[in-house]
C-alpha cells in the first residue's frame, strides 16, 4: 500500500514553546489512523500543518504526493476537515451548509444536489437537512460537518477530536458512521483524540502522542500485548503487606509488581488461574485480600506504559475508569 | 477525483458563494436587521429633528436635519463596513471562513466576496437611513444628486470594510475588538463633520479633520445629496477612490498573506 502521508521530523514551535517535535510517520491509503494524546500534546497543531492552514517550523510533509508548502493547492484539492471547534453556520439549513460548501469546491448544481443527497444517506441525515442548524442536536450537527467534509470526494478526511462533548451512544454512532466512510467511500482517515476508546474502537494504527513527542505507533492489539499479557490488581487490608511484595517478588511469573494508589498491580503470565493461586498463597501466609481484579491490558494501560502518565489524570484513575467501564458490561 | 484546477486570482463561483451568504446571514438574524437602523434612526429622530425645530438655527447655511442626514448616512456605512472587516476574525476563528481556508480557492476571490456582500449590507442600510430622512422631511437636491451620492456610499464602504480588514489582520486575537471600536471609530465618526461644519472649526481641529477618510464621504455624500459641501464633490470623490482602493487592496493583501504561523 502506497503512503497517503509521509511526515518527516515536522516540528512546531510558538515562541519558544514547542508544540510538535520530531513527529516522523507515515500514513496509508485507506487507513483509519490515530493520534491519541492529552489535552495540549499537539494533535491538533500537527493537524493544521497537514491541512495546509499552519506553517511548520521545520521537517517536512507530504500529503498526496505534495508537500505542505510548496503544493498547497493541490493538497487542499485532496483533504477534507472536520474541525475541533465546530464550524458549522447554525443560523443557516443543514442543506445550505453542505450548498455552500460545494459552491466553493467549485461543484456544479446538479453535481452538487446528487452529492448532497449522497452524504445525507450515509451519514443517516435524511429529513434534517432543512432544518436550523441550531434546531438540532449536538451529534447531528456533528454529523453534519462531517457529511461536509467529505462532500469533496477528498482522498483524506481529518477529523480533530470528532466526538468531543457528545454523550457515549452519539459518540458510538458517529463511530459506525466515520467506519463506514472509510469502508465504502475508501477514504483515508486521519483522527485525533484524547477517548482511549475510540482509538481503540476506530483505527487501524494509532500514534501515542505526549508533548509534541510520538511515542509509540502500532496497531492498538500490538500496543496492548507490549503492555504484558495481563494485569491483576489486588487490595490488601493494610497491615503486613510489604512482607507479601516480598513474597510475590519470589514468582516468576510475576513480572511487574507496582503500588498505584492503595493497590498493587501486578502484571502477570496467565490468567485466570494465577487469581487463584494468589488468593490460597495470600491465604497460606495469613494476609487478607479485600479485592482482587483480572483484567486484559487496555489501549490506556499501552498509554501509560508508553507516556508514563495517565491520559485524564483528572478524571479519575484507570481503575475507576475500569470499574466503571466493568460495571456497564455486566448490565 | 476532478482534475487539479490552477486556482483563479478572480474566482466567480466562490466570490458569489461568500456574498450571498453574507448576505443569507445577515437577514437570518432578524434582530440584527433592525437594530443596524435602529442607531441612526435615532440621531436623525432625537438630535436632527429636535434641533430642527429651533427658529433660525441654520448649520452650515441650512436647516440642521438636512445638515445631519448625510453625515448619519457615512456613520451608517462608517460603522457597517468596518464591522464587516473586522469580523473577519471571528469568522476565521469560529465561522465558515476557518472552513473556506482550506478549500482550493485563491483568497483574494474569497476576501472580495466577503467584503462585497458586507458592502451590499452597508449600502442598503445607508439607502435606508437616505429613506428614513426623507420621511422627516429632509428635500434631496435630486435624482442625479442621489445617484452621486450612491457612488459615495460605494468608495467609502470600500475604505472602510478596508481598514476593518487591516485591522482585523493586524489584530492577532479578538479581545481587543471593542478597544478598537472606541480608539478608531468613535474619533472618526466624531470628526468626520457629521455634527458641525469643517468651515467653522478652528485650524487645529481642520487639520485633523483633513485626514480623517470619513470627512471626505461626509462632505461629499452632503454635497451629493443635499448641497453645502466643504469641499469640491471632484476633490472629494478623487480622495476617496485613492483611500479606498489603497486600504481595500492593503486589506485583502493583508488578508490573501495572513497564513497561519
Ligand atoms: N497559536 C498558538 N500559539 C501559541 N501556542 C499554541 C498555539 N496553538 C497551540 N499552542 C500550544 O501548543 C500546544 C499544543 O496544542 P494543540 O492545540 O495542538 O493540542 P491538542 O493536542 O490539540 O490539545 P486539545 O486536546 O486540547 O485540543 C499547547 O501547549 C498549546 O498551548
Ligand atoms: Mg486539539
Amino acid at each position: 500500500m502506497s503512503n497517503v502521508i509521509e511526515i518527516e521530523n515536522l516540528t512546531k514551535e510558538f515562541d519558544g514553546l514547542v508544540a510538535v517535535d520530531h513527529v516522523t510517520l507515515n500514513v496509508k491509503a485507506g487507513e483509519v489512523f490515530g493520534f491519541l494524546g492529552p489535552n495540549g500534546a499537539g494533535k491538533t497543531t500537527i493537524t493544521k500543518m497537514l491541512c495546509t492552514i499552519l506553517n511548520p517550523t521545520s521537517g517536512s510533509v507530504k500529503v498526496c504526493g505534495y508537500d505542505v508548502t510548496r503544493g498547497r493547492d493541490s493538497i487542499r484539492e485532496c483533504i477534507g476537515i472536520v474541525f475541533q471547534d465546530s464550524c458549522i453556520d447554525k443560523f443557516l439549513t443543514g442543506r445550505e451548509n453542505l450548498d455552500f460548501h460545494g459552491r466553493i469546491y467549485h461543484m456544479g448544481r446538479k453535481t452538487r444536489g446528487e452529492r448532497i443527497a449522497e452524504v445525507l444517506n450515509l451519514m443517516e441525515l435524511k429529513g434534517k437537512e432543512d432544518i436550523k442548524v441550531s434546531d438540532l442536536s449536538g451529534g447531528m450537527q456533528r454529523r453534519f460537518e462531517v457529511a461536509r467534509g467529505f462532500m469533496n470526494h477528498p482522498e483524506v478526511l481529518f477529523l480533530d477530536e470528532p466526538t468531543l462533548g457528545l454523550d457515549i451512544q452519539t459518540r458510538r454512532n458517529l463511530w459506525n458512521h466515520i467506519r463506514t466512510l472509510n469502508e465504502q467511500e475508501g477514504i483515508t482517515i486521519i483522527l485525533t483524540t484524547h477517548y482511549i476508546e475510540e482509538a481503540d474502537y476506530l483505527c487501524h494504527r494509532v500514534a501515542i502522542i505526549d508533548q509534541g513527542k510520538i511515542a509509540v505507533v502500532d496497531t492498538p492489539g500490538k500496543l496492548k500485548e507490549v503492555v504484558g499479557i495481563n494485569l491483576i490488581s489486588l487490595e490488601l487490608a493494610s497491615e503486613g503487606s510489604d512482607d507479601l511484595v516480598g513474597l510475590l517478588r519470589g514468582l516468576d511469573w510475576i513480572k511487574e509488581i507496582e503500588w498505584r494508589n492503595s493497590s498493587l498491580e501486578l502484571n502477570v503470565e496467565g490468567g485466570e488461574e494465577r487469581v487463584l493461586q494468589l488468593v490460597e498463597l495470600a491465604n497460606e501466609h495469613g494476609f487478607v485480600i479485600t479485592a482482587i481484579d483480572l483484567r486484559q491490558p487496555s489501549l490506556e494501560d499501552a498509554f501509560l506504559h508508553y507516556t508514563g502518565r495517565e491520559i485524564r489524570e483528572d478524571e479519575g484513575s484507570v481503575k475507576g475508569l475500569w470499574k466503571t467501564r466493568m460495571a456497564g458490561r455486566r448490565k | 477525483m476532478e482534475a487539479i484546477r490552477v486556482t483563479k486570482f478572480i474566482d466567480p463561483l466562490p466570490i458569489y458563494t461568500m456574498w450571498l451568504r453574507q448576505i443569507k446571514r445577515f437577514l437570518r438574524v432578524k434582530s440584527r436587521v433592525a437594530s443596524s437602523i435602529l442607531m441612526p434612526f435615532l440621531f436623525l429622530a432625537f438630535l436632527g429633528l429636535p434641533l430642527s425645530f429651533i427658529p433660525g438655527l441654520k448649520i452650515g447655511g441650512m436647516n440642521y436635519l438636512d445638515f445631519l442626514a448625510p453625515g448619519i448616512v457615512g456613520m451608517t456605512l462608517l460603522f457597517s463596513s468596518t464591522m464587516s472587516g473586522v469580523s473577519v476574525i471571528w469568522d476565521k476563528e469560529f465561522g465558515f471562513l476557518k472552513e473556506v481556508l482550506v478549500a482550493p480557492v485563491n483568497r483574494f476571490s474569497i476576501i472580495l466576496g466577503r467584503s462585497l456582500g458586507g458592502m451590499t449590507i452597508a449600502l442598503v442600510q445607508a439607502l435606508i437611513i437616505v429613506a428614513i430622512a426623507m420621511a422627516m422631511g429632509v428635500k434631496i437636491s435630486g435624482i442625479s444628486g442621489f445617484f452621486l451620492s450612491i457612488v459615495f456610499m460605494i468608495l467609502t464602504c470600500a475604505t472602510f470594510t478596508g481598514l476593518g480588514l487591516i485591522i482585523a489582520t493586524k489584530l492577532s486575537n479578538t479581545e481587543g475588538f471593542m478597544s478598537i471600536m472606541n480608539l478608531v471609530i468613535m474619533p472618526i465618526f466624531f470628526l468626520s463633520g457629521a455634527f458641525f461644519p469643517l468651515q467653522a472649526m478652528p485650524a487645529g481641529i481642520r487639520y485633523i479633520m483633513y485626514i480623517n477618510p470619513l470627512m471626505y464621504g461626509v462632505d461629499g455624500l452632503r454635497g451629493a445629496l443635499v448641497g453645502g459641501a466643504a469641499f469640491p464633490l471632484w476633490l472629494d470623490f478623487a480622495v476617496l477612490l485613492v483611500l479606498s482602493i489603497t486600504l481595500a487592496g492593503l486589506g485583502a493583501y493583508f488578508f490573501s498573506k495572513m497564513e497561519a504561523d
